[in-house]
């Protein structure tokens, strides 16, 4: 399966470049751009490994790709994401999410379902690559 | 014009309150010089006074009909504060090009509303002076609410910002599709088509807004097909995906008891219809904020009212009522697909849903300038005859957040509901795309489509097939204002 979160993951996998100008286009909007990693990729897990904090004061999304570029080093069997983060009053949250690395094999997530009373089903989603323990998920 | 000296209030407590009939402006229900208080409600009329009834007369009885007045003079006036209580038409303008009508500025004091309420609102504002018969037709157009009234109300459940944080989906518009034919199926094979629809890249489908519990399926069984197919799908993809399950019903026991099984079976999302009314729709907002669960209006019916400019109630002013009612979801027209909706009318539309606050635009339908006071924002829904190679159109006209809804242009397309799904998702994501990249979408969106088609089969099958549609008819509900005038509120 390919996992389909965030913005761009219906289109053919991001260059450096597409990141760079997709980038500029949040710093250019006055957001803050962050990377973030992991190797448990459930739709509810929201907190990723943070790659550093957020580049509050980046005027250059050439230094947005150095810093993927750099957790692709450490994490490159794992799913990378950029995110972009707007503190105006009555938003404050993200404006912005896409993967831009992912493992070369995706398992996927299989459903249990859990039978209960009546004819009603409890479903858990749980992707496959967390059978194994944190650091052993991914090639 | 009225002869002015019988447009004035009468002062003398004697004569004013001597048995009898008198005019409304004569009441004190007009007052050219009052200057309404920043707690006052303001409500913008159009009114088409009968032949030979004045503007300023047309003007207060409206006033006093929404308000303290009632045909005859009554003495028991006298025992209450009612200079406070009247309602005080203030300001009488012509329409632009449209002899025999006049916007019509009425003021109440905030003390003639119960807190938190929109039945009670609704009863003044649009209750019994909708049939008086000095006049022709009657419109409300639009609606000052005071912040120390907004305060009173719940507002939307979720809100924009935590919907989006609770799908984890961000930076591109959602993506829905109303299920198809929207009565008939069964429970079985309804639930094929969610689940088809969210594997194929959609974020949400819909119930449809007479779907409830028929005999060809009953809610249950419904409610149960759908979420084995959003969970399925949710594995499929790695999303949170949702379907809008329909509780409205016939009482609001039953609209409770179906929302619990919603909840119960893990969905993110209900949906109302507009037609269960302001009360039950308040009722249902308080329920899925305490229950953190999205809710979803469908605006059923409200054609009947907002569409003809010269009598009804405006949808600008709905959806100001659904904003402090507290819904998250509601319809507010696509411009370009099959429903009505002129580009500068609905604009209107979509800046009442979405902003923190509404500066006055005139060529946009908005005559007052509205605070909202941080309450939550609602999503639009955008739904009714449209297509992925509208895609560009769309995002220049409703923006990012907003719920593309492509019932028949996903479940119509000649290779399937995944390839539809997929196809209208394809070409969202390339749209977003180039315009973050600074792009000209609106005159490059064609070209821009055309390439995403080239890796991507579905999207060029899309392309092909409604390339030719579109749905050019004059608006009805436009704005009477085509550029800002000056003038001041």
């Amino acid at each position: 399966m390919k996992l389909t979160q965030g913005q761009f993951s219906f289109l053919p996998d991001l260059s450096d470049d597409d990141i760079r100008v997709q980038a500029q286009y949040a710093i250019d909007k006055g957001w803050a751009v962050s990377v973030e990693w992991t190797d448990d990729p459930h739709p509810r897990n929201t907190y990723w490994e943070m790659w550093g904090h957020p580049m509050f004061d980046n005027p250059d999304a050439a230094a947005v790709v150095y810093e993927v570029n750099e957790c692709r080093k450490a994490h490159g069997g794992k799913y990378i994401r950029v995110i972009a983060f707007d503190s105006t009053p009555g938003w404050e949250s993200i404006r912005m999410s896409f993967i831009v690395n992912r493992p070369a094999e995706e398992p996927g997530f299989r459903v249990v379902r859990q039978e209960a009373e009546g004819r009603v089903i409890r479903y858990t989603i749980e992707s496959y690559a967390v059978r194994q323990p944190e650091g052993a998920r991914y090639a | 014009m009225l002869d002015q000296s019988k447009a004035k209030t009468e002062t003398n407590a004697k004569k004013r309150y001597a048995a009898g009939v008198m005019k409304y402006a004569q009441m004190g229900y007009w007052e050219p010089d009052y200057q309404p208080k920043d707690t006052d409600i303001i409500a913008l009329f159009r009114i088409t006074p009968q032949d030979g009834v004045d503007e300023v007369e047309a003007a207060a009885a409206v006033a006093g009909e929404s308000s303290t007045a009632t045909w005859t003079v009554v003495w028991t006036d006298r025992l209450t504060a009612c200079e406070k209580y009247r309602a005080k038409a203030y300001r009488v303008d012509p329409v632009p090009n449209k002899p025999g009508e006049f916007f019509a500025y009425i003021a109440y004091d905030l003390d003639l509303f119960e807190p938190g309420s929109i039945a009670n609102l609704t009863a003044s504002i649009i209750g019994n002076v909708f049939g008086f018969k000095p006049l022709k037709a009657l419109r409300l157009e639009d609606m000052r609410l005071p912040v120390a009234y907004v305060k009173t109300f719940q507002g939307p459940a979720t809100g924009i910002v935590v919907e989006r944080e609770r799908l984890n989906c961000y930076g591109r518009p959602l993506l829905g599709a109303t299920v198809k034919p929207k009565l008939g199926l069964s429970g079985r094979n309804y639930g094929r088509v969610v689940y088809e629809a969210l594997k194929g890249g959609l974020d949400f489908t819909k119930d449809d807004e007479n779907i409830n519990s028929q005999p060809f399926m009953h809610w249950r069984d419904r409610f149960l097909y759908c979420m084995e197919a959003v969970n399925r799908a949710s594995a499929a993809t790695g999303e949170v995906k949702g379907t809008y399950l329909n509780v409205t019903a016939g009482t609001m026991e039953q609209m409770y008891e179906r929302a619990e099984f919603a909840k119960q079976l893990g969905s993110v999302v209900v949906m109302i219809d507009l037609v269960i009314g302001y009360t039950a729709i308040q009722s249902m907002a308080n329920w899925a904020r305490r229950n953190d669960m999205i809710l979803h209006l469908h605006r059923a019916g409200h054609s009947t009212y907002t569409r003809q400019k010269s009598h009804g109630v405006s949808f600008r002013v709905i959806a100001k009522w659904m904003r402090l009612a507290g819904v998250d979801h509601l319809h507010a027209g696509t411009v370009v697909g099959k429903l009505e909706g002129d580009p500068a009318t609905t604009k209107g539309f979509y800046d009442i849903f979405r902003e923190e606050r509404n500066p006055m635009a005139l060529e946009n339908g908005i005559f007052f300038d509205q605070d909202w006071a941080s309450l939550n924002k609602m999503m639009p829904v955008a739904s009714g005859g449209i297509h992925a190679g509208q895609m560009h159109q769309l995002l220049t006209y409703l923006g990012e957040d907003v719920v593309l809804q492509f019932g028949g242009g996903t479940i119509g397309h000649p290779h399937g509901i995944a390839a539809g799904a997929q196809a209208n998702r394809v070409a969202l994501e390339a749209i977003v795309f180039a315009r973050n990249a600074g792009r000209d979408i609106w005159n490059e969106g064609e070209d821009i489509l055309r390439d995403a088609a080239r890796t991507c089969t579905p999207l060029k099958q899309a392309l092909d097939t409604w390339k030719d549609v579109t749905f050019n008819y004059a608006s009805t509900d436009s704005p009477d204002f085509a550029v800002t005038p000056e003038v001041s509120a």
